[in-house]
């Protein structure tokens, strides 16, 4: 027994000073640098040392493919099928000219090849269409040693999984409870900081410390989730900021890099508890579930939080619902007819080192922001657009779709007309009415060529 | 973390498929990842019809090239699905909804309605269904057989019209 407590307090002592020490490096290298907006470029390094490591992995899965006399798959150099751009009507016309020995006349008729336009089409929308694939995360085009993007990749050598081994351990056992240390930090001293504030009499200094407190913060979990983020062009930012949609991080990217009221719908839980103390040192947007639904008093509020010139910009995702970031889908017009000058920022992840999409029908916020924080890293980069205003002959959904598309090509994203609610209602019918109106002209005719036969 | 093993690809279904449709290794694949990306129920089927992926790759197989047969000519084996007769029986069976072998003036009213929606009367399509009966009808029974429907269809570029290029 006695020999026994010489070892047990060395034991204690080493715990003790160990965990000393990383408190401290947590101290010196994290969260000072984060108060003071500063970098020491760790998380450049660690992106470099990543991407060698995955062009090695890459290069092993090639071999072993080559071995076996097949093709390794890679999702964007080879489409599934190839499309040809015609119209129905062409479509059928030439159907039909190749069928028929009759002359060719433009009689409308119907011919029992017609349905060859249908199914076929409908095949290849099976196959590949522009809409559902936005919905699911990006498919990589090389494997990057997470399982979770392991979608049948083949040919993964002995070598290779020993290193995907590795790279569990560090994510889960090293990266993890760093990550999660921080952003306890990071929100606690976000609630902390900014009910404290709101005890100051409002004035200059009020405003300095609220912004400084937010900015420190989203500092904080920026470093918590492993955030590089490479910022394009950085004007002046005012009025009503819109970006596209990619996760709930977006919002922690761009408000660590200016400082944004936000808009939003009251929570409760540990959510609501942040929004309550947010707003005590600076006002912020928060709608009740109830006030959600009435435009009108949306519309209201955000014209006269835009128009006093005292408050601070707000920050909008007109798409209304995360997208996975190949493409920027309808822009919702109620932002941009408030009349205020836009600045549009672009977003794109880049998914090799984590995918940042929130596919909410398939994961919950806590499971979300776990597998967050046991990616490799999060990085993306983020452009600000020149500011850009509604002009007179426009109006607020072609404003919506100038300020869609300027966002898209910055962001070489996929520009879409299609309506980001796709992703959990079914398409309207009106657009099958359309094209069923279409072919009822090439049966019949304009009621009036056969009306009588 | 996250383990897909139950929704992997397993060698031998891939060969088997291989050999029943006549797709390539990487084919198979990059379908594959879109049936599962299509089944947000995970239960390995599409809903409305409960089609598995081999049923989904059967029916897939019927829009091949008939060129991309020329490879691999297997003289005693089944006839391949994309062979312009199949070809011709998938159309058929769009048609032909209650599977009986015969499009009856009926049924050809049903497909004609899906496919024009509310924009003709129904004089005006009863009046187009019985014309097409009565031009492909030649044993006189006032429906559509097989037979009838490949001869209204022979001068037809089925093998083009019905294929979509595949990329590899």
């Amino acid at each position: 027994m006695f020999l026994l407590l010489p070892f047990d307090s060395l034991i204690v002592n080493l715990l003790g000073i160990s965990l000393t020490v990383l408190f401290t490096l947590l101290l010196v290298f994290i969260i000072v640098p984060a108060i003071f907006g500063v970098s020491f470029g760790i998380r450049k390094l660690y992106m470099k040392s990543l991407l060698k490591i995955f062009a090695w992995a890459t290069l092993r899965m090639e071999r072993g493919a080559k071995e076996k006399n097949h093709q390794l798959y890679k999702p964007y150099t080879n489409g599934i099928i190839a499309k040809d751009p015609t119209s129905l009507e062409e479509e059928i016309k030439e159907i039909r000219r190749s069928g028929s020995s009759k002359a060719l006349d433009n009689t409308p008729e119907f011919e029992l090849s017609d349905i060859f336009y249908f199914c076929r089409k409908g095949m290849e929308t099976i196959m590949d269409d522009e809409v559902t694939k936005r919905f699911s995360a990006e498919e990589l085009e090389s494997w990057n040693l997470l399982s979770r993007t392991n979608y049948n990749f083949q040919y993964i050598s002995l070598r290779l999984t020993v290193l995907w081994g590795l790279g569990v351990l560090i994510r889960y056992c090293f990266l993890l409870p760093l990550r999660i240390a921080l952003a306890f930090t990071g929100i606690s001293l976000l609630v902390v900081g900014t009910t404290v504030v709101g005890y100051l009499p409002n004035g200059r200094f009020k405003e300095f410390m609220s912004k400084h407190v937010h900015l420190m913060c989203y500092r904080i979990c920026v470093r918590a989730l492993t955030a590089i983020i490479t910022y394009h062009d950085r004007p002046r930012n005012g009025g009503i900021c819109v970006a596209n949609h990619t996760s709930p991080i977006d919002v922690i990217i761009l408000a660590s890099d200016g400082y944004y009221a936000m808009v939003g719908q009251v929570h409760g839980g540990l959510m609501g508890v942040i929004q309550r103390a947010m707003v005590k040192a600076c006002p912020h947007v928060w709608f009740e579930r109830s006030e959600v639904k009435d435009r009108h008093l949306v519309a209201k509020r955000l014209t006269e939080h835009v128009q006093d010139k005292s408050k601070l910009p707000i920050l909008i995702f007109p798409e209304g619902t995360c997208i996975n970031n190949t493409s920027v889908m309808m822009f919702k017009k109620g932002s941009f007819e408030i009349g205020a000058t836009v600045y549009p920022v672009a977003i794109k992840y880049d998914p090799q080192f984590g995918d940042a999409f929130w596919n909410s029908s398939k994961y919950g916020m806590v499971t979300y922001l776990l597998r967050m924080m046991t990616s490799w890293a999060i990085v993306c980069s983020v452009w600000y657009l020149p500011p850009m205003t509604r002009e007179a002959d426009e109006d607020a959904v072609q404003f919506a779709n100038r300020v869609k598309s300027a966002i898209a090509r910055q962001g070489g994203l996929v520009d879409l007309l299609w309506d980001g609610g796709l992703k959990r209602e079914k398409v309207k019918d009106t657009f099958k009415e359309e094209q069923q109106k279409l072919y009822s002209k090439m049966i019949v005719g304009n009621h009036k060529d056969r009306s009588r036969s | 973390m996250g383990s897909r093993a139950s929704t992997l690809l397993r060698d031998e279904e891939l060969e088997e498929i291989k050999k029943e449709t006549g797709f390539s290794h990487s084919q198979i694949t990059r379908l594959y990842s879109r049936f599962t990306s299509l089944d947000k129920g995970e239960n390995g089927t599409l809903r409305e019809d409960q089609v598995n992926f081999r049923g989904f790759m059967r029916t897939l197989a019927h829009f091949r090239p008939i060129e991309d047969n020329e490879k691999s000519k297997d003289v005693n084996g089944p006839e391949p699905l994309n062979s312009r007769s199949n070809k011709l029986h998938f159309a058929f069976r769009l048609y032909d909804l209650d599977k009986d072998e015969k499009i009856s003036r009926d049924e050809l009213l049903q497909v004609l309605r899906m496919m024009v929606g509310v924009n003709i009367s129904d004089e005006q399509l009863g009046s187009i269904a019985d014309r097409t009966i009565q031009e492909a009808d030649q044993d006189g029974d006032s429906a559509i057989s097989f037979t009838e429907f490949v001869k209204v269809l022979e001068k037809v570029d089925v093998e083009q019209k019905m294929s979509i290029r595949f990329l590899h």
